[in-house]
């Protein structure tokens, strides 16, 4: 036993330092695309995971994410922008003093931007999470849709529509997916300790929960607090590298997106969700040329800008038609699973080396 | 010392009254059988004790604590465990993780220490864990610790799902017709079982029974109702002869 646990955790920390030497080595040599589109990955990671999180362990549906994510990118842009850039960027209306004459380093910006998406997510949760089922799905939309147009008109605290311009661009590898293996490895924790029984119990049975003395108010609240803190620290992520965010960044389609990222995944597997959103946000960009004009045969087709979306939510239905529990169907990542896969596999086929991603972070506590 | 007290306890639906004017008293240490036909307002009345119901009158004590209108979970903090007609186990973890939550509710570390590991957590995790298991080994069922809790046989739920409710460390254990569903030799099992736990528990049992003669055996008292009102109380035999138990669960003989 306590061998096993030794390979393990010995497999886990040189994942982890692979994967760090892999982070280093793509931040200097990988083009600016490539850089952008892994920083992506890492961002949609913490998307997918903290709504697996809500919904996948505490079988609560929120479609609030969007909103969580608005409020950690205007969080972060707002404390990292230059005094010069918000005074350039605020000319219709001043912006509100307190912001006017600030300039934060990064960490404390996207610990902030947690912080701010934690509190609203307590303001929300609690009367969203009286609700059930469709009815919190229906009301965590809506506010998503809320915070929108309240960003849209609050000028001089979010410029409104004309967005925010000029945000440092602070995001590198190292931020994105340190934040990500963070995010991982705290969600991670908090699932498989008594409180994650607590909250998978609720998930399954509510009645039967709270007869046993489990707080479902407090549990559900628990997991939308915490989601939602990290939600806010990627929408600061997002924020200073795309550099550029306006109200519609952050549209009710981006909610839906990470649901979709999550049941491919599987519901209930942080593997399964961070796989997914990396072939998600890679898959985007591979599947670009489909909206330029393209010829099949002779038949020209002509450009049709969201088509990737179209294919995207084919993909979608195939997975809830035909393969409902999802790439990872609940289960995770474990050293013990990938050798007894190999073994299995025998000689067969090539030993398949296990991605960075998956192998580096669901092991860590182990 | 009475453990539970019921006093005139009334649950209307709208127009439908499904508990009329409910009384009772449980002594500690007591097993006591709530009989009845169908719809006849039993499992009403344990939702109303633990708190899934508020009534529409009257007042509930237990412990000397009105608990009238508290919701489920501090009453299953307060000592009343209970549970279900049709069998509420937590599909998605193992045998010993359905116990385990039975735990949550003593845990003193907050979430953060859980999440960080922190000692006092994880020593509370590992006595848990070792209560657990003692839990569930004493009551023979040790050795599917770490089996999905619903690919259990049947009866094996029914004993989990008491195991689970036992892990709240309770005084009062409400079951709510733990024979359902039985052939006579599995419920007259389930029936020692149920002896059993409560000489080594230190427990009061209240349990709902649908047939008469699954408790006529073991229960020194039974209450009987019908259409929401108790019709008899007492020993087995005296409820045996009483005819209004036999016109509620026969019906009235006489059409003319």
């Amino acid at each position: 036993m306590d061998m096993k646990w030794n390979r393990n955790t010995i497999l886990t920390l040189v994942a982890l330092v692979v994967f760090a030497g892999f982070l280093y080595y793509a931040q200097n040599h990988f083009n600016y695309y490539v850089l952008r589109i892994m920083n992506l990955c890492a961002i949609f990671t913490i998307f997918a995971v903290t709504f697996n999180l809500i919904f996948g362990y505490t079988g609560q549906f929120s479609l609030g994410h969007a909103g969580f994510a608005a409020v950690g990118a205007y969080a972060a842009a707002l404390l990292t922008m230059s005094v010069a850039q918000k005074e350039a960027n605020f000319f219709l209306k001043p912006i509100l003093p307190f912001l006017a004459n600030i300039e934060w380093h990064f960490l404390p910006s996207l610990f902030m931007a947690g912080i701010m998406a934690a509190i609203v997510a307590l303001i929300v949760g609690g009367p969203a999470l009286r609700l059930r089922g469709d009815y919190l799905a229906m009301a965590t939309l809506g506010f998503g849709e809320i915070i929108r147009v309240v960003f849209v008109n609050t000028q001089r605290l979010t410029n409104g529509s004309l967005g925010l311009k000029g945000i440092p661009e602070y995001t590198t590898l190292y931020w994105s997916w340190g934040a990500a293996l963070l995010t991982i490895f705290v969600l991670k924790r908090l699932v498989n300790s008594s409180y994650g029984r607590a909250l998978r119990a609720v998930r399954d049975d509510e009645v039967a929960a709270e007869a046993l003395g489990v707080r479902l108010f407090y549990h559900k609240i628990l997991a939308f607090v915490v989601s939602s803190f990290f939600v806010g620290v990627a929408g600061g992520l997002l924020a200073n590298l795309i550099s550029t965010i306006d109200p519609k960044v952050f549209l009710f389609t981006l909610s839906y997106q990470i649901v979709g990222i999550a049941v491919m995944g599987g519901m209930g597997s942080l593997t399964g969700s961070t796989i997914a959103a990396c072939l998600y946000t890679v898959f985007l960009e591979v599947l670009r040329p489909i909206e330029s004009p393209f010829n099949i045969g002779s038949l020209r087709v002509p450009g049709v800008p969201g088509m990737r979306m179209v294919l995207f939510s084919a993909l979608l239905l195939f997975v809830i038609l035909f393969y409902r529990k999802g790439i990872f169907g609940g289960k995770e990542f474990t050293w013990d699973g990938l050798f007894s896969v190999v073994k299995r596999l025998g000689n067969r086929l090539r030993k398949k080396p296990p991605a960075p991603v998956a192998a580096g972070d669901e092991e860590v506590e182990r | 010392m009475s453990l539970l007290n019921l006093e005139r306890v009334v649950k209307r639906f709208g127009g439908l009254t499904a508990v009329n004017e409910f009384s009772t008293t449980l002594e500690e240490g007591e097993l006591c059988a709530l009989i009845g036909p169908n719809g006849s307002g039993k499992t009403t009345i344990f939702n109303l004790i633990t708190g899934i119901y508020e009534p529409t009158e009257g007042d509930i004590a237990f412990d000397g604590k009105a608990i009238t209108g508290q919701r489920p979970d501090t009453i299953a903090g307060l000592g009343i465990a209970r549970t279900f007609q049709n069998i509420r186990l937590f599909h998605g973890l193992d045998v010993l993780e359905n116990v385990l939550v039975g735990h949550h509710l003593r845990l003193k570390a907050g979430p953060l220490a859980a999440t960080l590991g922190l000692p006092a957590y994880v020593k509370e995790e590992t006595e848990m864990r070792e209560k657990g298991m003692e839990l569930l080994e004493s009551l023979h069922l040790g050795e599917l610790a770490h089996e999905v809790a619903t690919s259990l046989p049947y009866g094996q739920q029914r004993k989990l799902e008491i195991a689970r409710a036992l892990a709240t460390n309770p005084k009062l254990l409400l079951l709510d017709e733990p024979a359902a569903g039985m052939n006579q030799t599995e419920s007259r099992e389930l029936m020692d079982f149920i002896l059993h736990i409560l000489d080594t528990f230190d427990l009061t049992v209240f349990l709902i029974e649908h047939q008469m003669r699954v408790v006529m055996g073991i229960c020194p008292r039974i209450i009987v109702i019908d259409h929401g009102e108790t019709i008899a109380e007492g020993a087995p035999q005296e409820i045996q002869n009483n005819p209004r138990v036999i016109e509620a669960y026969l019906g009235v003989g006489d059409y003319a």
